[in-house]
């Protein structure tokens, strides 16, 4: 590769490609300190995807804009660490973050045409992020670039459609033409922020196919946030589920789905209709609503929503923050609560729906 | 009226459930030919009429007293316009909606006013569907006002009377709408709806804005209140799952015409026409992780082509893999197959075959080539 990064990205061990520990976000806001993440540790290796699920306001996309740096620092408080490939990106200078974005990892948004701007071709946008990262390649290059991305994407008759405007393109391609965009420097990390969320159904799954064929070509890691736990169920390998600015669940995708550890995940599984449940069954609605960030509950951030606090002995729940920490389904299924055996408490419960 | 026992228009009139009858044996709604086209215009001070959008374009359906019919489809379908065109949000352009013996489709704002309160909408942006310069008890109580259904002094008991039915604190009524969290706007708007007791709710896309957690809060609440009310609802939404969960009876829409209707069961079980089939494949599912492995998806190619300009014959057919040459030129009726009730419009319908589906394509793809 032509660009000058230094050879700082090798990763220094067999340490995972991302690793962030223990990152805080806290935004200072006329109203006071917003807690938007708290103690969030999380890692994903080459070639995996890890799913990261919660509803608005729990932190999810936060995280992820912490580790591609987008934050304002003058206005954000983070703290922890976020290595990518063994470099600390904390504390980096705007200017090595910039040859880390994009080189090193990239991010596809959930609005395209928003992304994208307006008043500049497709491929001019895609050749300029190629430019950026190439300095010695002509523009020309660039061009060539940007056209073969597109097509590489599905983009049909790529050498016209990269002198469109972002306006001519349908929502799905406008979609591949971000992941285009992306993916034209060949990062190692890619997050996708709920990147098929504004799409149709059909649409949405030549994208999801997209993504998993461009994974499997290019290796690369995705970080893969969505509110949609049957997207996850699709794509990931390892599912984090996050709550109030915490991660309360992680482990791998079956486990997460088939045994959830955490009365938040089980809610969440429960509240959605599927296509095979019975329709007799009344949904299993999660009561109340997402806590405040602003004063977030003391204790476990879901006891003011969680059916289980009466099996847990005394007022744990609202006291005292249950650790991360394996529960009885083994060591790589981490869940945050205070239930002995979470599993079999709201087995039982769904149990007791059904009579 | 009789209409001959092949076409759409007799869609939910078999008495399967025995239940959903209004008083003289006709459904609550029926909606015939219904088409909606909007024009477009040339640049320039001539504004000349130069295309047409078939936004809908000859959808026929039924809707019986407190029942729900889904309606499904992508995004340019023309759900949303038929939704808005039967409370006469949109005027049609041709084609009859029969509300209870009354077509409403001829009728003048003016002549339409006691109508609007048998038809009422839930929205699905509970942010931009409030006046956020509306205190709830205004936004509630002003239809109570309009159609003047209790006396002024009663509006206030009967705003809070609403508020409560839809798990709201009832003292709330002075709050504006920014008080509020997404799932509890929803709220307001469906008492809003609530407030004229219609006979029928369009509630178009009435979740999809809402966090997962919330969303099964506002289905359950919806599904008593119908039950209750005996409400009749049109249900528009693109999440298939919620759909089959809310609706016996599922209509799907593609590019302004339906293309298979039927209940629960023969949609979701025995799709018959492509497009159903492609589109039920395509929807990711919790179950695949919990088993384990992935299933075989349709994959359709390309987006929903222009409305204004729609392919010939049948619509679908520049995405299909069965399509032949008599798709390109007639255009397939809506008819019955299999089971009563169950229509579907195309040459080849018949229940998904993946061997079918994979020859087709691989012919497709070799004449594509050659």
């Amino acid at each position: 590769m032509s660009s000058p990064v230094e050879d700082v990205t090798r990763p220094a061990s067999d340490e995972p490609f991302l690793v962030v520990d223990d990152l805080t976000v806290k935004f200072p806001t006329a109203d006071g300190l917003v807690h938007a993440v708290t103690g969030l540790s999380y890692s994903v290796e080459m070639g995996k995807t890890l799913g990261i699920v919660g509803e608005s306001g729990s932190g999810k996309s936060v995280s992820s804009m912490a580790v591609v740096g987008l934050h304002d620092a003058k206005r954000t408080h983070i703290s922890g660490s976020i290595r990518v490939g063994g470099t600390e990106i904390i504390g980096l200078s705007e200017q090595r973050m910039r040859r880390l974005r994009g080189n090193e990892m990239a991010m596809i948004f959930q609005d395209a045409l928003a992304a994208l701007h307006p008043f500049y071709r497709v491929g001019a946008q895609l050749a300029e992020g190629y430019l950026a990262h190439h300095p010695d390649a002509t523009k020309r290059d660039a061009n060539a670039k940007a056209v073969a991305m597109l097509d590489r994407v599905g983009i049909p008759q790529p050498d016209q459609r990269a002198r469109d405007y972002p306006h001519q393109f349908s929502g799905g391609m406008r979609q591949r033409a971000m992941i285009a965009m992306a993916l034209i420097n060949d990062p190692k990390l890619l997050f996708a922020d709920e990147p098929t969320t504004a799409l149709d159904v059909t649409v949405q799954a030549q994208i999801l196919d997209l993504l998993q064929d461009l994974q499997r070509d290019f290796g690369s890691a995705i970080v893969f946030i969505t509110h949609d736990l049957g997207v996850i169920a699709e794509m990931a390998d390892d599912v984090l589920v996050m709550y109030g600015g915490r991660a309360v669940e992680l482990g791998s995708c079956a486990a997460v789905m088939s045994k959830p550890q955490m009365p938040y995940t089980w809610g969440l599984l429960e509240s959605i209709p599927e296509l095979v449940s019975d329709t007799t069954k009344r949904l299993l609605p999660i009561p109340g609503t997402p806590p405040s960030l602003l004063h977030p509950p003391t204790g476990c951030p879901f006891h003011p929503r969680c059916r289980f606090t009466g099996d847990v002995p005394g007022d744990l729940c609202e006291r005292e923050l249950p650790d991360l920490v394996p529960g009885l389904e083994g060591a790589s299924h981490l869940r945050r609560c205070h239930l002995r055996n979470p599993a079999e408490t709201m087995a039982n419960a769904a149990a007791r729906k059904e009579v | 009226m009789a209409p001959p026992p092949e076409t759409a228009s007799d869609v939910g009139t078999s008495t399967d459930s025995g239940s959903s009858w209004s008083s003289n044996g006709k459904p609550l709604l029926e909606v015939k030919d219904l088409v909606k086209y909007f024009p477009v215009k040339s640049a320039g001070l001539m504004r000349r009429v130069v295309g047409q959008v078939q936004a809908v374009d000859g959808v026929s359906f039924t809707v019986n007293k407190g029942e729900s019919l889904g309606l499904v489809g992508e995004s340019g379908c023309g759900k949303t316009t038929t939704g808005r065109v039967l409370t006469k949000l949109y005027e049609p352009t041709s084609g009859s909606i029969m509300l209870d013996g009354t077509d409403l489709a001829p009728l003048s704002p003016k002549q339409m006013m006691p109508f609007r309160k048998d038809v009422q909408m839930i929205f699905q942006d509970p942010y931009t569907s409030l006046n956020p310069r509306h205190t709830v008890g205004a936004i509630v109580g002003t239809p109570l006002r309009v159609h003047s259904v209790v006396p002024r002094d009663k509006v206030l008991p009967r705003v809070q009377e609403l508020l409560e039915l839809v798990g709201l604190n009832p003292e709330h009524y002075n709050r504006y709408p920014n008080e509020f969290s997404g799932g509890q706007r929803q709220r307001i708007g469906i008492a809003r709806a609530l407030a004229l007791q219609p006979k029928l709710m369009i509630a178009d896309e009435p979740v999809s804005a809402l966090d997962v957690s919330i969303q099964a809060q506002v289905i359950n609440l919806l599904e008593d209140l119908q039950k209750e009310f005996e409400i009749a609802v049109l249900f528009i939404a693109h999440d298939l799952a919620v759909v089959r969960h809310f609706c016996p009876k599922i209509a799907v829409m593609y590019l302004g015409k339906i293309v298979e209707v039927g209940d629960r069961e023969s949609i979701y079980g025995n799709a018959h026409h492509p497009y159903t089939q492609a589109l039920l494949s395509a929807i990711p599912d919790v179950k695949q992780a919990q088993i384990g492995g992935r299933r075989e998806r349709i994959h359709l190619e390309g987006d929903v082509p222009s409305p204004i300009n729609p392919p010939s014959g049948c619509r679908f057919r520049t995405r299909c893999w069965k399509a032949q040459e008599i798709c390109a030129t007639q255009e397939p009726p809506l008819v019955q197959i299999g089971k009563e009730g169950h229509l579907a419009a195309c040459h080849f319908a018949e229940p998904y075959d993946s061997a079918i589906h994979d020859a087709a394509k691989a012919q497709r793809e070799a004449a594509k080539a050659s």
